[in-house]
């Protein structure tokens, strides 16, 4: 759904230079996400630094939508809709920024992970959840640049997926701690790299949350569907009912 | 991760019940005749005890009409005729048999620009009362202090009483004429854009005084700005082409309204 132009134009290109900055904020926290599970799995150590350093632009990007959010606000006193998008632009980069931060953490897991050698088949499971998790980024971000309710939706209810897959690959690495201490270090990193992307998830859903109220001006109503059952399989592998 | 909890309110949590407040003033199926021409068009609308009501619309939608129904002040023009009810208190103010003046002493108004008679600022408070009530001079005295208190005023005049009231400032002019109407002690308020003329502390002042004022009277305004619209009032009437187009929460209105013609109205699109 687009909007009318406004009486005063210059009101219209405020409103589209803020969504021009958040999806180009999107568009750095997709490939942050990409670079760093490849990072992880290719075991590149330069490409991680490099993720470490772009973290720095996104940073400043949320920086700036938040100053062209305020002073827009206050040249404008925006009403309605004008006033949810711009509201929806600051929380948009807030969860984009700490994307790019969880980003961010598994490179620098990567660094120090340097003389560990995972087995694939655990690296595989922490990619695949990667690709959801960027899968369901991608669509909100697109559902947000065409104020696309039913996208937002779809994305919102998605996230039990990959909580279901944190669950099992917590379970896998569990095993593998389990069966010999000396698994321990990689393990507890990949199950941080595995948390963090759980958490761009979330951020996904809360980044769905956000179009949806921008679009209709309420939050969602109904219950999200929960697939994270990290904490009971940690209880039953410790031997606990 | 939690569910997003957005500051401001919306449809689901209505900051008031309408049902638990007390309707002052309740218009039915109004229709208003300027001549032939229909300035209003099957209005319902509902001001209730003890909260602000802000009218807002385009120039020419009908609020002030509106407003000047709820006093009878068309009656001072010919060819203007009113249909449907306007209930106050139960009574229809319609009905050719009301007493007028009685009307306007319950019912005051306060209009765009400041309207001080010429005379000095005690009498222009005194003098209304004294078209409603015979009182002793103390007493009389003392209504007038208490008005002039009740419009944040008394500080800045007490010891000027005795000037021409058209030596205050606009934004002073503007609460002598409030203390006016609060001097005969009406139930309900009608402010036609009271601030449009003003600075914008003196608009300020006006806002924090309706703000006081509202826990005794009931109160209306007509304003063009939706700032203060979103401010100053409880409820919101949006009206377009003599019609009511929306009514609701001012929180509701102004964050997420229904209709499509209110979001263009105060978004800055309309036309």
């Amino acid at each position: 759904m687009m909007n009318d132009p406004h009486t005063a134009k210059a009101f219209d290109t405020d409103l589209q230079e803020l969504s021009r900055m958040v999806a180009e904020m999107g568009g750095l926290a997709e490939k942050q996400i990409a670079d760093s599970v490849q990072a992880l799995v290719k075991r590149d150590t330069d490409l991680a630094q490099r993720i470490t350093l772009t973290d720095a632009a996104i940073d400043k990007l949320q920086r700036e939508i938040e100053e062209h959010a305020v002073l827009t606000i206050a040249r404008r006193q925006p009403m309605a809709v004008d006033l949810r998008d711009i509201v929806g632009a600051l929380r948009l980069a807030g969860d984009l920024e700490r994307i790019g931060d969880l980003a961010k953490n598994i490179a620098k897991r990567v660094i120090a992970l340097n003389d560990e050698f995972p087995p694939p088949k655990l690296l595989r499971g922490v990619e695949h959840m990667a690709d959801l998790v960027l899968g369901q980024l991608k669509i909100v971000l697109d559902a947000y640049a065409q104020r696309d309710d039913a996208k937002a939706m779809a994305v919102w209810r998605g996230d039990e997926q990959i909580d279901a897959m944190t669950t099992s690959v917590f379970r896998e690495l569990l095993t593998y701690m389990m069966e010999d201490p000396r698994n321990i270090t990689f393990c507890i990193h990949l199950m941080f790299c595995a948390k963090n992307i759980e958490r761009m998830g979330d951020h996904a859903t809360n980044i769905a949350e956000t179009v949806h109220y921008i679009i209709e001006g309420r939050p969602i109503a109904d219950k999200r569907p929960k697939g994270d059952t990290t904490a009971f399989a940690a209880r039953r592998a410790a031997g606990e009912r | 991760m939690s569910m997003a909890s957005f500051a401001v309110p919306s449809v689901g949590n209505a900051v008031v019940n309408r049902n638990e407040l007390a309707e002052k003033i309740a218009v039915r199926n109004l229709d208003f005749f300027y001549g032939d021409y229909r300035a209003l068009k099957a209005i319902d609308v509902s001001l209730y005890q003890g909260k602000v009501t802000a009218v807002i619309g385009p120039s020419g939608c009908g609020k002030s009409t509106l407003l000047r129904i709820l006093n009878r002040m068309y009656d001072l023009y010919p060819n203007q005729t009113a249909t449907g009810e306007v209930m106050f208190d139960g009574e229809n103010i319609l009905s050719p048999a009301l007493d007028l003046n009685l009307l306007r002493a319950r019912v005051g108004m306060v209009f765009q620009k400041p309207t001080p008679f010429p005379m000095t600022i005690y009498e222009n408070i005194a003098f209304g009362i004294r078209l409603y009530e015979k009182l002793p001079k103390s007493e009389l005295d003392g209504r007038v202090e208490h008005a002039l208190a009740r419009a944040a005023l008394w500080n800045e005049v007490k010891d000027k009483l005795g000037v021409s009231g058209l030596s205050l400032s606009g934004g002073q002019q503007q609460r002598l004429c409030i203390a006016r109407t609060v001097a005969v002690r009406p139930e309900v308020i009608l402010f036609d854009e009271p601030c449009s003329a003003l600075d914008p502390i003196s608009t300020a002042k006006i806002e924090e005084l309706i703000d006081e004022l509202k826990d005794d009277y009931t109160i209306a305004i007509v304003t063009h700005n939706m700032q203060q619209a979103a401010r100053v009032s409880d409820f919101t009437a949006f009206m377009y082409l003599g019609e009511l187009i929306e009514f609701g929460d001012t929180s509701h209105i102004f964050t997420s309204p229904d209709d499509r013609r209110t979001q263009d109205y105060i978004t800055g699109r309309f036309g």
